[in-house]
């Protein structure tokens, strides 16, 4: 996630996240559940299917980071590796992007060599590709900010 | 009563409040008491009788999954905060 000043529009703290997925214990992980008559553990996505979701007591300390700052996040990324996988929100990323003010943005790494990166709005389940404006200094970039750009 | 803080994807509901009072003995009933008094936002938190998969729900930062969820027990004092988990794939 990268946070920026609540309603600034410009990612400015990076904030890396550990993915709780990768422990099988996690309650109500989707892709796992448990039959309730043997016990045992499905699958229900797909073989190579991925899923990650931030583990929920660091998020909540995460938030109240945040909120003690004054910012928002600003950026939500991820990778979608998988070779048959686009840089596009699967219906997962979708359903999951409740952050209206987000920007969320997957690195495809299908290609070992050229990584796509392409960003998204998603809000109310309808996905829109915007464009990705690299710069040098948010002095010189449209972030839809209204205060005077940094001196800095 | 319960102060429940309300992220911002729901403050459509509470006609943009960050915080609100619901009462309730579990989680489920501060659900229906928000619901009674921001309609439309038990759609937004509860489907097909289950908690949003990816909405988390904390009681007094316990997240309710770990204690309960729907029946997890809410005290008159207890702090509320639901959040957008952070999750895709």
């Amino acid at each position: 996630m990268v946070a920026g000043p609540e309603g600034s529009d410009r990612p400015e703290r990076f904030l890396p996240m550990r993915n709780a997925a990768a422990d099988p214990e996690y309650p109500g992980l989707p892709n796992t559940r448990t039959d309730p008559e043997t016990g045992e553990r499905i699958e229900e996505l797909r073989f190579g299917d991925t899923f990650f979701v931030f583990d929920s007591k660091e998020r909540l300390a995460l938030h109240r980071d945040m909120t003690g700052r004054d910012e928002e996040p600003v950026v939500i990324y991820h990778s979608h590796t998988q070779t048959y996988s686009e840089a596009y929100p699967s219906a997962i990323d979708v359903e999951s992007a409740l952050e209206p003010n987000a920007h969320y943005v997957i690195v495809g790494t299908k290609d070992p060599v050229r990584h796509e990166l392409r960003s998204f709005r998603i809000l109310d389940g309808v996905v829109t590709e915007e464009e990705i404006d690299v710069v040098e200094s948010y002095m010189f970039a449209h972030t839809g900010a209204d205060d005077v750009p940094d001196k800095d | 009563m319960a102060t429940v803080s309300i992220p911002t994807i729901l403050r459509t509901h509470t006609g943009g409040e960050k915080t609100v009072e619901a009462k309730g003995a579990t989680v489920a009933e501060i659900i229906s008491d928000l619901d009674a008094n921001h309609s439309g936002i038990a759609g937004r938190l509860v489907n097909d009788g289950k908690l949003h998969r990816f909405v988390n729900i904390y009681v007094d930062d316990e997240d309710v999954r770990f204690s309960g969820g729907l029946e997890a027990p809410v005290k008159e004092s207890s702090t509320v905060t639901i959040l957008p988990a952070v999750a895709g794939g």
